[in-house]
């Protein structure tokens, strides 16, 4: 690892943390490009904006790598009931939003961040999020974020909201400074949310069918206006829901980009009948991987979409994509707590280095991407990583792969597909070998830092090609390496041809 | 005259809670109960009880 010009891995800070180590390799052996000081700001951004989103992983792509969040389960009432959403169910297994093992008290909320801070460097966002609506349930989730903002000023604050509330809330959220909102719209054509909401409860009443949908529909318009009106962030998720609003959604993109909402997140129904929820017990089907794609692909050009969101926990901590929630229950909590700043600042301060590098060498990688573009071709490839946007993770125990798009228009992430771990206590097991490439549907390529022969000939018998060619270089970087090799054979095979 | 919630089935989330509008609910050994003394069924508050009005899980906020 050492002798790799690239290679301070971000993982090496999860236990213990050796900053002095970390520096030196910062400072030598081929970054001496970081020391220019550039900024990873993308260039369609305003200062103001690429502020208030560099550390907040669910609202930069490029942040996600190195920024990490926390949700608490501190407001669990709701206002409204969605078909995909079932209030029993709880489970430390599952991933999913809503999704939460334990729900706390905010002194708990409170003891539980301040644990997270100490010990996770990466730590920049607060957030709530289910399960129930965070303006709703609203004294709590109020006292949450005072009690943090009063001891880790930096944290960013965040709350995921049904819209329903929201309005009424909009004043004290600014006067809190929570600067990012999400808001789950999934219709803003009542008819399809007579079909997604049974009922909602607003001004001490249940309302039902077209009309419930209709106070949501306007309720959730009139929030979001509010925000940006306030210069807050807003994104929109939208639950995709195969022939109920998946289409419809191409609408929804257009009324939320027209209103000034900044991210579009498209996530795709999960559904399953052990789950309880009104759409898993009545067999509706979530999309696939391939038909999200699809219907992103054709979102492209509206509203800014998001394509790294990992549908995390309400109770989720860590890095997108690497939860460590179960570090953090209640139980192993200490009584006091004091917040130290120590490792999060030092941990920043690499970071920016890191970052620029990274950023760099990405638009290197994309301006060849472009020129070897000629023959039009495309691959679609995966990635193994641990975080720092590179390739640092083992095929073996990745749990997910990052998935970028290579074609004329650069390189681009364009999503993640979750999987099982193939090496379990070093036995590689052919079952799961064959749900992993079922989720690697569409790919043409998987890099990783190491890849057993075994798993490597499984993968080219199923037309995907494995390889540790490029272990630890930025993931930019190797795909734009591989476009141009696919491209001359591309090329080799017309000459032949 | 009051309503009750089944402790088996209550999710704990405290909607009622905070919509009754005279205070008879209260978290107690994990669930939430209703006092029957201080329950008016909203009457001459509400057309409708606010606790069945909100809660997530059909028939488990009922008339005792």
């Amino acid at each position: 690892m050492s002798q790799q010009p690239f290679t301070i891995s971000l993982d090496s800070l999860m236990t213990p943390i050796d900053f002095e180590a970390m520096k030196t390799a910062a400072t030598s052996g081929g970054c001496s490009t970081s020391s220019c000081g550039s900024s990873a700001k993308p260039d369609d951004l305003d200062e103001a904006t690429w502020d208030k989103i560099k550390d907040h992983p669910c609202y930069s792509e490029e942040a996600h790598h190195y920024f990490a969040r926390m949700h608490v389960a501190v407001a669990p009432a709701c206002n409204i009931q969605c078909n995909y959403c079932n209030r029993k169910y709880d489970c430390a297994n599952e991933s999913r939003p809503g999704v939460v093992s334990e729900k706390l008290t905010p002194d708990e909320a409170r003891r539980k961040v301040i644990t997270v801070a100490n010990t996770v460097p990466q730590f920049s966002v607060l957030g709530i999020a289910g399960p129930g609506d965070a303006c709703y349930d609203w004294k709590k989730s109020q006292a949450t974020f005072a009690a943090i903002a009063r001891e880790i000023p930096d944290v960013k604050l965040c709350i995921s909201t049904n819209g329903l509330a929201l309005p009424d809330r909009v004043d004290e959220l600014a006067n809190m400074n929570v600067d990012h909102v999400t808001i789950t719209i999934n219709m803003v054509d009542p008819e399809i949310g007579a079909k997604i909401y049974p009922w909602i409860y607003f001004n001490k009443k249940r309302y039902t069918g077209v009309e419930a949908a209709t106070i949501l529909h306007q309720r959730q318009m009139l929030g979001l206006e509010m925000l940006v009106a306030r210069g807050i962030l807003v994104k929109v998720n939208s639950v995709m829901i195969p022939g109920v609003n998946d289409e419809h959604l191409i609408e929804v993109n257009r009324w939320v980009k027209e209103r000034g909402a900044f991210l579009h997140n498209v996530m795709p129904l999960i559904s399953d009948p052990a789950h309880g929820t009104h759409f898993g017990l009545t067999g509706q089907r979530g999309p696939t991987a391939m038909e999200l794609k699809a219907l992103q692909d054709k979102l492209e050009g509206g509203a800014k979409l998001m394509r790294h969101c990992r549908q995390c926990r309400a109770d989720a901590v860590g890095l997108l994509g690497d939860d460590r929630g179960q570090e953090f229950t209640l139980d192993q909590l200490p009584e006091a707590v004091v917040y130290d700043p120590s490792k999060r600042a030092a941990y920043r301060e690499i970071v920016a280095e890191e970052r620029g590098d990274h950023v760099r060498a990405k638009e290197k990688a994309i301006a060849a991407v472009k020129e070897n573009a000629g023959d039009g071709h495309s691959i679609l490839v995966a990635v193994a990583t641990k975080g720092g946007g590179r390739i640092n993770e083992h095929f073996g125990h990745a749990r997910e792969f990052q998935v970028y798009e290579a074609s004329t228009k650069g390189v681009a992430f364009v999503g993640h597909r979750r999987i099982d771990a193939y090496c379990m206590d070093g036995f590689g097991e052919d079952a799961t070998l064959d749900a992993t490439i079922a989720a690697l549907e569409g790919v043409t390529h998987v890099l990783c830092a190491k890849v057993g022969d075994c798993p490597k000939d499984m993968l080219t018998a199923a037309g995907i090609e494995a390889t540790d060619a490029y272990a630890y270089e930025y993931a930019e970087t190797a795909i734009s390496a591989l476009y141009a090799a696919t491209a001359s054979d591309a090329g080799q095979t017309k000459a032949v041809a | 005259m009051a309503f009750k919630i089944i402790a088996s089935q209550c999710t704990a989330c405290g909607a009622c809670e905070f919509e009754c509008p005279t205070a008879a609910i209260k978290f107690k050994n994990d669930t939430y109960i209703i006092d029957a003394k201080t329950c008016t069924e909203c009457d001459g508050h509400f057309d409708t009880q606010q606790c069945a009005a909100v809660c997530p899980v059909p028939k488990t906020c009922v008339k005792a």
